[in-house]
């Protein structure tokens, strides 16, 4: 744990719900800058959806998120702003399939942040070269593979130089062959110190990436440890049940 | 004999004037499908808004135009709101209100077909990246929809040129009113005058409407590539 950083995020005692069904329920959690807590859960847990309510894409019924310190659930929050510090990758690799790739990683830090472009440029070029991906910077997504087009998404978030960035099961909907490429950018980033929360499948990679593990059950946060514990003497039965799962 | 028949189209100044009648045609037409793809798309952005006053207003607005033949929104126009008003409305002008009141309602539903079409998560993403409302919709959605929408907005737009003679009946002389007054006036000397002055027509309309076409098929090339 790397409790002596300031508290970068903090989750009050949230609670989420789809009409009358519950689907988050009291979640309270800290992520400390330069922390990467992975969630875990099976599907339908609801942690997906708690990443969603991170940056404002579903909107919340009770509890409090606050990013260093400001309250997200204020009336008068500027979410543009937020989620300028909250960088997001999802499943589907989202890119904008009418741009080309650096235009989709312009696209933000222009028009949102108003940056000039040769200095974004640099910038982009810089990571893509770090994703192994600077020659293609002139194509459209639908020439790039599944995993060559989730690292861009990723590039794409990095370059808005958010504080945190969000995970939403980045390899599930991938080809096994490039879960690989795609894992190896994030532990990059967990390296460099990146604050992160990653939702995810792959047991091993979270083993290996996080420092805290969260094990989420129907929507209540069921457990919370170190990975090495976690994965090797579960506290709960749940959790035990789940981990049994994926192993043969 | 239709072989001398083809002469009708050459005397005095039969041709100019069809072609007059055939300017004023495409004058109308063309009007009303720019201002229908722009005030089409307004309607069409309102009509993906969650909000059901809007949601209910537009879809009876569109269902308006659907349901009533435009002939009638024509004569209404024409004769019905002017007379009520006490204003006098040129022909030409009713009917461009009529066809960019038809064509936004139409292209509107297209509008909102094709940002619907797209998929959720582009929504999500842009967002993500702290792109504003219009940002949103002027640099994801917008141009992603427009490709969608190609083909039934090219549709509309020939439909549109196509039902503009139908303003005949309010007193605009567009080019089958001029064919018909020809037609009326050469029957005795050219009996074929009918064959010949519609089959020009005919090219005419193919004219207008097949480089619409043409236009499609290009743009929808390009963005395959």
């Amino acid at each position: 744990m790397k409790g002596n950083n300031k508290v970068l995020l903090e989750i009050v005692g949230l609670r989420k719900t789809y009409g009358a069904r519950p689907v988050l329920d009291d979640i309270n959690l800290s992520i400390h800058k330069g922390e990467v807590v992975v969630v875990l859960g099976s599907s339908g847990c609801g942690k997906s959806t708690l990443l969603r309510c991170l940056n404002g894409l579903e909107s919340i019924q009770g509890g409090d998120i606050k990013l260093s310190g400001k309250s997200l659930t204020d009336k008068n929050v500027n979410w543009q702003e937020v989620r300028q510090q909250i960088g997001m990758v999802f499943q589907n690799y989202d890119l904008f399939p009418h741009m080309t790739v650096m235009e989709n990683i312009l696209l933000g830090p222009s028009k949102v942040q108003k940056r000039a472009e040769k200095e974004v440029m640099e910038q982009a070029s810089q990571l893509l070269d770090r994703v192994g991906l600077l020659n293609r910077k002139d194509d459209y997504p639908r020439q790039l593979s599944g995993g060559q087009k989730q690292r861009i998404a990723i590039v794409r978030a990095l370059c808005m130089n958010p504080e945190i960035m969000l995970f939403d099961e980045v390899t599930a909907a991938l080809d096994p062959e490039m879960v690989r490429e795609v894992l190896d950018v994030i532990l990059g980033l967990a390296k460099q110190g990146m604050t992160m929360v990653i939702v995810t499948h792959e047991m091993g990679f979270a083993k290996a990436v996080a420092d805290c593990i969260v094990f989420i059950d129907a929507g209540k946060i069921c457990e919370i440890a170190e990975p090495d514990e976690f994965f090797s003497n579960p506290k709960t039965e749940r959790a035990r049940q789940f981990l049994n799962i994926f192993q043969y | 004999m239709l072989s001398s028949g083809i002469n009708v189209l050459f005397e005095g100044s039969n041709m100019q004037r069809l072609l007059g009648g055939l300017l004023i045609t495409a004058q109308i037409a063309f009007i009303s499908i720019i201002i229908s793809s722009l005030l089409g798309i307004v309607v069409g952005l309102m009509m993906t808004l969650k909000s059901r006053v809007l949601q209910f207003v537009f879809r009876f607005y569109l269902e308006a135009f659907r349901i009533i033949p435009i002939l009638v929104w024509l004569f209404f126009v024409y004769f019905g709101v002017t007379n009520m008003l006490d204003i006098h409305l040129d022909g030409e002008i009713v009917a461009v209100v009529v066809f960019s009141l038809w064509g936004a309602a139409e292209m509107g539903d297209i509008v909102r077909g094709a940002l619907e079409s797209l998929p959720k998560h582009q929504m999500e993403s842009g967002k993500a990246l702290g792109l504003s409302f219009w940002q949103l919709y002027r640099f994801v959605l917008i141009p992603q929809a427009v490709r969608r929408m190609l083909p039934g907005a090219i549709n509309l737009s020939t439909r549109m040129v196509k039902t503009t003679s139908l303003v005949v009946m309010i007193g605009v002389i567009d080019v089958v009113k001029v064919g018909q007054q020809i037609i009326e006036r050469s029957i005795i000397d050219f009996p074929a005058a009918s064959f010949w002055i519609y089959g020009l027509i005919f090219i005419l309309y193919f004219i207008i409407c097949y480089p619409l076409s043409i236009l499609s098929k290009k743009m929808e090339m390009k963005w395959e590539s």
